[in-house]
């Protein structure tokens, strides 16, 4: 054998082996367990805290509400929409700072405004600005809850 | 793509290769055809859960909840750059002209302002991560950071991200995106978290009208196959074979 | 991020709202510019070798410490504009080889490891030997350190550095390649985006990678001769000059083929690639890529295959000809890279590129890795200077 493979066989090999070795201490523990990744990612995602609680959740507690709701044309609707996230208040219900209690033109006007985009089979339009304008709010005349239940 | 394939690929290499080669006629030629299967591929395990999404557009209204809700329930910045989801307004003119807009993702809400006699057809489309079964995204990852999940969905690890970007080059959807604080990809995750605690994901659990829906592909009764059956569904740039499971009703040509 | 709400400002149409930002801004464009100069420096090397085309002698060796000192570098922007520089090293521990970029790591160790640096090696060895026994100082402990113990310089051990050396360079041309092929596939093998999903993306970085690195050594060769008041071989550089000019034309076929397929078959994409070619990339792609780049170049050494002028005037001509192609493949390299981002993979629209002049994707800073394999590569012509080997007759 040649003398200068003599010294790089030997150099060669000594990187691969330290390369291997490197490469055991350094692969994450989960890797590979289902596929070419981290296997504890998944769970990791899986354990990350939510913020929407789900209408179920609401309903536990709030019946009124949810009866009045499940009454009229909003039955569709989760309480969440318009009430914002609300995890951290179904945990704790004296937790109310997230919650947003909206009834502006502008808020109901997000679904009910007018617009060719919408078909009206799904969804009943109005113009906020002509429909009513005697009163500032849409809550003003129609329960958020029980959209019919207009107060006058 | 788990290790069950490897191991069943590692068997079939030590069957003789004529009779591997005559299988592989023998099944290809009878496997029945599958219009999801065009679609979307085949899943991993046919006993298994494996989540595809439904979306009407027939009954999208536009009130861009469901890309405020994503957005509020997995703390994505909120620039107008970085939206997991999000929903786009489409609007042709009489003279052909072809309008798309998404002001801020849809998260503020739309306004018509084309007057109705100049309307050919004006609808939403909302948009988030198709879960490809042949992911254009998770193909290019250099190190294993995206995946696709034994329930046939496309994650991010962002503890394992190099954030090299390549991922977000090869979707063709525009879905991902460098998250600034992180550095890492990200995108939808179909409230992987949430689901997986029997909750709906967020832009499900907002939508006003029903027109989001997701499920279990596998699963024959379930909503999602009913959704499939009764509508004509589309996915996104067919021509592309990522193996979107990302089905629309109502999807028209002129979409992106 | 005040800079996305300008983009913002300037977005024309509709793209989705996450295809603001660029994602590869200038270090991705060095990137593929610096492998590429790498691969055409090392092949220009290979011909002289292996083709025994003995005319180009005068360059093979800082051909080769050119490839070296620029592939020292190649890797870097890539990893400085990671998110996680610090996790780069994943792409060697777990590659996911459905992954063209995957590969770099591997790719690119090899290049270095066992291509180039053993090439040089090889190639020096016996003057290592005699510089360590000559010099002192530090200079000498060095060059103690680059034998490696091997001081055998019997005619035998001699042969043996010769014949491994070609082995290597054999080795070295596939490499080469493979090295800038497989930087083409990174971009060819996105097949959402449309202006880099061609098959033929490989063989135009290949072949712009050629045309690179030839003009760089030439560059280089003509530098290194005024810097060391030595008279330029007029015969090498016209040996050069008729390369370039080969690949040059190989390569301008081949973009063009690429552009006419693309005209010609008018797919889905065609419309909206229309509009950036005829809109964003006018300048850079027209006037800098295609121009002055290619055109230019290409008429003036076709001119010389017809008619040399006197050699007063054809070393400035060559001089500026390697200045252009130089600055051209540049452009190429950007025409690739922000091209294929500024428009929408809705193909309704396009977001905007601005490039800036400080920080880590600046200007400045790109200015900075493009210095770089010059200051290297003057260390190395410093501590191996190809015009003091010893080994020169016996070769
Ligand atoms: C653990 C039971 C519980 C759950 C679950 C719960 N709440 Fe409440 N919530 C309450 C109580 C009790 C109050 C009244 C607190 C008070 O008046 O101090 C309240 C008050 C409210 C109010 C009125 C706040 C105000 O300012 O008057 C709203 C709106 C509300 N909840 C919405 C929700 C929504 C939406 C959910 C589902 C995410 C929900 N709640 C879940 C117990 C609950
Ligand atoms: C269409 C939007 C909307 C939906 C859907 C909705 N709410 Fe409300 N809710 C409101 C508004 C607006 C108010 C404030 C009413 C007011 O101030 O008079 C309100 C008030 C409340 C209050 C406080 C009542 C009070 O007397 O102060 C509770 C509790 C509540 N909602 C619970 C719920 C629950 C539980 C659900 C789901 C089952 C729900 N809401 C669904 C809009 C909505
Ligand atoms: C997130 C979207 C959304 C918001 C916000 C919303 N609605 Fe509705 N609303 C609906 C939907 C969906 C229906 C059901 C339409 C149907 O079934 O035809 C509906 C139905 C109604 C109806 C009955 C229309 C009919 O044809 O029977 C009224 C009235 C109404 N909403 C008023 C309001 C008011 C007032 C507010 C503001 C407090 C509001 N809505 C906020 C989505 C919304
Ligand atoms: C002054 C009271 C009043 C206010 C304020 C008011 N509404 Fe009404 N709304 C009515 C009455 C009464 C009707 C029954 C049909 C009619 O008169 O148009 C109605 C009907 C509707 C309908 C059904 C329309 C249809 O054609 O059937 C919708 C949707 C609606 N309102 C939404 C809203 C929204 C959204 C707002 C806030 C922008 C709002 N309303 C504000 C009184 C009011």
């Amino acid at each position: 054998m040649p003398v200068q493979l003599k010294t790089l066989i030997p150099l060669f090999a000594v990187f691969i082996i330290l390369f291997l070795i490197a490469r055991h201490f350094l692969i994450p523990d989960s890797f590979g367990k289902y596929g070419h990744y981290r296997a504890n990612s998944i769970d990791e995602i899986a354990a990350l805290p939510i913020n929407y609680a789900g209408k179920a959740v609401c309903i536990d507690c709030h019946d009124t509400e949810a009866e009045l709701l499940a009454s009229d044309a909003h039955a569709g609707l989760s309480c969440e929409v318009c009430h914002g996230p609300n995890a951290k208040h179904a945990d704790d219900y004296e937790i109310k700072e997230y919650l947003i209690k909206q009834g502006t033109r502008e808020f109901c006007g997000r679904c009910h405004s007018l617009n060719p985009a919408r078909k009206i089979e799904v969804i009943n339009q109005i113009d906020i600005k002509e429909h009513h304008p005697e009163k500032e709010n849409c809550i003003d005349c129609h329960n958020p809850h029980a959209v019919w239940e207009l107060k006058e | 793509m788990g290790t069950k394939r490897m191991n069943a690929s590692r068997r079939n290499f030590l069957k003789k290769s004529a009779a591997l080669a005559g299988t592989i006629l023998a099944t290809s030629a009878l496997a029945p055809f599958n219009a999801i299967i065009f679609a979307a591929g085949e899943p991993e395990d046919k006993t298994k859960i494996w989540y595809g999404i439904g979306i009407d557009i027939e009954k999208c209204i536009g009130c861009g909840m469901c890309a405020k809700a994503c957005k509020s329930e997995n703390n994505v910045p909120k620039e107008p750059f970085y939206y997991r989801s999000w929903v786009e307004q489409y609007t042709i003119k009489n003279d052909g002209s072809i309008n798309v807009v998404s002001p801020n993702g849809g998260i503020d809400g739309f306004t018509q302002t084309v007057p109705e006699e100049e309307l050919f057809k004006t609808f939403f489309v909302p948009k988030m991560c198709n879960h490809c079964a042949k992911s254009p995204c998770t193909q290019v990852c250099p190190v294993g950071a995206t995946f696709e999940s034994p329930e046939g969905i496309t994650l991010v690890d962002k503890e394992y991200c190099i954030g090299c970007a390549y991922c977000i080059q090869a979707c063709p959807y525009g879905c991902r995106y460098l998250h600034p604080v992180t550095k890492t990809a990200d995108k939808c995750t179909l409230c992987y978290h949430r689901i997986t605690k029997g909750l709906k994901p967020a832009c499900v659990e907002v939508c006003p009208t029903g027109a989001r829906i997701y499920g279990d592909l596998n699963d024959k009764e379930g909503e999602l196959h009913k959704f499939l059956k009764e509508h004509n569904c589309q996915v996104l740039k067919p021509n592309l074979n990522t193996g979107s499971k990302l089905f629309y009703n109502g999807l028209s040509a002129e979409v992106r | 991020m005040e800079h996305l709400y300008e983009i913002l400002k300037h977005v024309d149409g509709f793209i989705y709202p996450n295809e603001i930002e660029l994602q590869w801004g200038i270090l991705i464009i060095l990137y593929p510019y610096i492998t590429g100069l790498v691969a055409g420096a090392f092949i220009l090397a290979s011909l002289e070798r292996v083709f025994k085309i003995k005319v180009l002698r005068p360059t093979y060796h800082l051909a080769l410490l050119t490839a070296l000192a620029f592939l020292i570098v190649a890797g870097l922007p890539l990893v400085s504009h990671l998110g996680h520089p610090f996790r780069s090293y994943e792409i060697l521990t777990t590659p996911q080889l459905g992954s063209a970029m995957a590969i770099f790591g591997f790719v690119y160790l090899w290049y270095l490891m066992v291509v180039l640096l053993l090439e040089i090696w090889f190639d020096y060895r016996y003057d290592l030997v005699i510089w360590s026994n000559e010099s002192k100082g530090i200079k000498r402990r060095i060059y103690k350190i680059l034998t490696l113990g091997v001081t055998d310089i019997s005619p035998k051990a001699l042969a043996w550095d010769k014949k491994l050396g070609y082995i290597i360079t054999v080795i070295g041309i596939p490499s080469a390649f493979l090295l800038h092929g497989y930087v083409g596939f990174i971009f060819g093998s996105i097949k959402a985006n449309p202006w880099w999903s061609t098959v033929l993306m490989p063989v135009i970085f290949l072949l712009s990678a050629m045309v690179s690195g030839i003009a760089l050594v030439m560059f280089l060769y003509m530098v290194v001769s005024w810097i060391r008041k030595v008279k330029i071989d007029m015969a090498c550089l016209d040996e050069i000059g008729k390369f370039l000019f080969m690949v040059l034309i190989l390569d301008f076929t081949l973009e063009s083929l690429d552009q006419v397929h693309r005209i010609y078959e008018a797919e889905e994409s065609f419309e909206i690639l229309h509009m950036l070619v005829t809109g964003k990339l006018t300048y850079t792609l027209f006037i800098f890529q295609g121009l002055m780049g290619t055109i230019i170049p290409l008429l003036t050494l076709g001119f010389f295959r017809m008619y040399l002028p006197k050699e007063k005037l054809r070393k400035p001509i060559y001089f500026l000809v390697s200045c252009l192609v130089l600055f051209g493949v540049f452009f190429m390299r950007w025409n690739v890279v922000i091209g294929g981002q500024l428009f929408s993979k809705s193909f309704l629209g396009f977001t905007s590129f601005k490039l800036g002049m400080v920080g880590l994707e600046g200007f400045w800073m790109a200015l900075v890795w493009m210095i770089m394999p010059f200051l290297i590569l003057s260390f190395i012509l410093w501590l191996l200077p190809p015009w003091k080997k010893h080994s020169e007759e016996t070769v």
